[in-house]
C-alpha cells in the first residue's frame, strides 16, 4: 500500500513535470492547442575599411502547430556593394585592369593592393523547415533553401532523423543535404589561365572586344553539394549540455571564382601578365563541431570547437564562446569572442612565376591561404511583455591572412602583399 | 580514415557514458530556458554563418554548410 502510494506520487510528479516541460510522453495523452506564432526579425550592417559593405534583413517566422508540429520560414534580403581583393599583387608603380565585365578599365595606385570596386549584388532567400514527432522518441525534419543574386543561383533540400533516448537525455540524429548551385557571372566565366586582355594592347575596339570573348565561356556551369551530418546530444547534469556533430560534404562542379586572377612576374617581382584563376572541380570536407553550454547561475557561458579538413589541405580550426550575463530579471549582456585560423590549400599561390610553368590549378584568393582572424563582439538584450525582445550587438571581426612560405622576389618584398581585412558588424534584433 | 576511426570510438564511449549522465524530467529547470537551447539566437548564428563563409574556407559545423557562392 505505501509502496503503491509512493509510486502513485512519483507518477504523479513526473505527470505534473512532464506537462510543465511540454514533453511528448504526455502531449500525445492531452490534446495540446497550437500556439501563436512567433516572429524573429534582424537587420545586419556589415563594413570593411575600404572594401565590402553589405546590408542584410532576415525576418522569420515560427508556429508550433501542437504536439511539436513545427514550421519555420525565413526570408533573408542582403545587399552588396564595394571592392574585393582581385588576388592580383600591388605594384611599385599604377597598374590597370579590366573589369569582369569586359566594358571597361579600373587603376590601382602604386603601393596599393588591386581592389575590383564593381560588385554590386543583392540576394534573396527563402528557407521552410517542417519538424514534427514521428512515432514514439523519434522526431523527423526537413526543409528547402533558395537562394538567388543577379548572377548565381542555389536550391537545397535537407531531412534529419533523430531519436531520443535515455528519458530525452541523449539525441542521436542524422541528416542529409543535397544542393544544386549554378552561376552565370556578367561576362561570362574567363577560361582557366586565359591572359587578362588590356584595351590599351589592342588598336581597336573590336580587336579589344574580340579578344575579351576569347577569354570567355559561353553559358552557365553549375556545383552540386552533398552533406551527411551526424550529430550527438547529451544532457550531462542540471547546468550542462553538450552536442558533438560530425560533418561530411562532398561538392563538385564549378569552385572556380570567376572574380579572381593571379598575377605572373619576373625574378624582380614585376608583373608581365595576369592570368584568371582555376580551382579543382572536386572537394570532399570533414569537420568535427563539438559545443558545451553551462547554465549559470545568473547566464549562460557558450564554448564551441570546430575543425575542418579537406582535400584541398586546409585544416582549420575555431574556438567561439559566447558569456551571457543577466544583468537584471528582463535585461542581459553578451560579450563575444571567436578565434579562426586556416592553413592554405595546396592550389594557393599568391603570385605565378614567369619562369615557370602553369600548374594544374592556381589561386590568389586570401580566403584560400594561410591566415587567422579573430572576432571581439558584444550584445546587450532586454526582455520585454509577452516573450518579446529587443537586442543590439556589435562586432568587430579582423583576418590577417599570412604568406604560408613563399619567396618574395625583388619589388614584392617590399609590398604588404597580405593586407588585413577589418569590419564592424552591427544589428539590431526583434522578438515578437 | 583515422578521424572517421577517431570519431567511431568517440561516438561509441559517448553514447555508453550516456546512461550514466543526465537529469530527470523534473530537473530540467535550467536546461528549459530558451538561452540554454544549443539553437539559441538562431538568427545571430545564421547572420555570422553566412559572414564566415564568405570570408573563410571552411563552414559548416553546427549546420549544414550546404552551398552559395561567397564570390565576393
Amino acid at each position: 500500500m505505501q509502496l503503491n502510494q509512493r509510486n502513485n506520487i512519483i507518477g504523479a510528479l513526473t505527470a505534473a513535470t512532464c506537462s510543465l516541460l511540454g514533453t511528448p510522453a504526455i502531449a500525445q495523452e492531452s490534446p495540446s492547442t497550437a500556439e501563436p506564432w512567433q516572429f524573429d526579425t534582424a537587420i545586419l550592417y556589415y563594413g570593411e575599411s575600404e572594401r565590402v559593405t553589405a546590408v542584410e534583413g532576415v525576418f522569420s517566422a515560427s508556429k508550433d502547430f501542437g504536439n511539436e508540429h513545427i514550421f519555420s520560414g525565413k526570408i533573408t534580403i542582403d545587399g552588396l556593394t564595394g571592392a574585393s581583393a582581385t588576388g592580383a599583387v600591388a605594384q611599385p608603380s599604377a597598374q590597370t585592369f579590366t573589369r569582369p565585365s569586359g566594358k571597361g578599365e579600373y587603376q590601382i595606385a602604386a603601393g596599393e593592393t588591386p581592389l575590383d570596386d564593381t560588385f554590386r549584388d543583392t540576394r534573396i532567400q527563402l528557407n521552410g523547415q517542417w519538424t514534427q514527432p514521428l512515432w514514439q522518441d523519434y522526431r523527423v525534419s526537413s526543409g528547402v533553401h533558395l537562394s538567388k543574386e543577379y548572377d548565381y543561383l542555389s536550391m537545397a533540400v535537407n531531412a534529419n532523423l533523430a531519436r531520443d533516448f535515455n528519458q530525452r537525455n541523449t539525441t542521436v540524429s542524422a541528416g542529409l543535404s543535397y544542393a544544386f548551385d549554378s552561376i552565370d557571372p556578367e561576362g561570362g566565366r574567363p577560361v582557366a589561365f586565359a591572359s587578362m586582355p588590356l584595351r590599351s594592347d589592342y588598336a581597336t575596339d573590336q580587336a579589344f572586344d574580340d579578344a575579351f570573348d576569347a577569354t570567355r565561356l559561353s553559358g552557365s556551369d553549375d556545383k552540386n553539394t552533398l552533406d551527411l551530418m551526424l550529430g550527438l546530444t547529451q544532457v550531462i547534469n542540471r547546468r550542462t549540455i553538450m552536442q558533438l556533430n560530425y560533418g561530411l560534404s562532398v561538392v563538385d562542379g564549378y569552385m572556380t571564382d570567376p572574380f579572381k586572377m593571379l598575377s605572373v612576374v619576373n625574378p624582380q617581382g614585376l608583373t608581365q601578365d595576369l592570368l584568371y584563376e582555376n580551382r579543382p572541380d572536386s572537394r570532399t570536407r570533414h569537420n568535427v563541431f563539438w559545443q558545451t553550454k553551462y547554465a549559470l547561475d545568473s547566464g549562460v557561458a557558450d564554448l564551441s570547437y570546430r575543425f575542418t579538413t579537406d582535400d584541398w589541405d586546409i585544416d582549420s580550426h575555431t574556438l567561439d564562446s559566447r558569456l551571457r550575463f543577466n544583468l537584471t530579471q528582463d535585461s542581459y549582456i553578451q560579450p563575444h569572442f571567436r578565434y579562426y585560423q586556416q592553413s592554405a590549400a595546396d592550389f594557393y599561390r599568391p603570385y605565378l612565376m614567369a619562369a615557370e610553368g602553369l600548374p594544374q590549378f592556381a589561386s590568389a584568393d586570401y580566403r584560400v591561404g594561410e591566415m587567422t582572424a579573430f572576432t571581439l563582439g558584444l550584445k546587450y538584450g532586454m526582455l520585454l511583455d509577452d516573450g518579446k525582445e529587443l537586442s543590439f550587438r556589435i562586432e568587430y571581426y579582423q583576418q590577417n591572412p599570412k604568406n604560408p612560405g613563399f619567396a618574395e622576389p625583388g619589388v614584392l618584398q617590399d609590398l604588404d602583399l597580405y593586407p588585413s581585412v577589418k569590419a564592424v558588424m552591427a544589428q539590431v534584433s526583434y522578438r515578437f | 580514415m583515422k578521424l572517421r576511426r577517431l570519431l567511431v570510438i568517440v561516438l561509441t564511449l559517448s553514447l555508453s557514458a550516456c546512461a550514466s549522465v543526465g537529469v530527470k524530467p523534473w530537473e530540467r529547470d535550467l536546461l528549459a530556458k530558451d538561452e540554454m537551447s544549443l539553437n539559441a539566437d538562431p538568427l545571430d548564428l545564421a547572420l555570422d554563418d553566412h559572414i564566415y563563409f564568405s570570408k573563410e574556407a571552411a563552414s559548416g559545423g553546427r549546420a549544414f554548410a550546404g552551398g552559395g557562392c561567397g564570390c565576393n
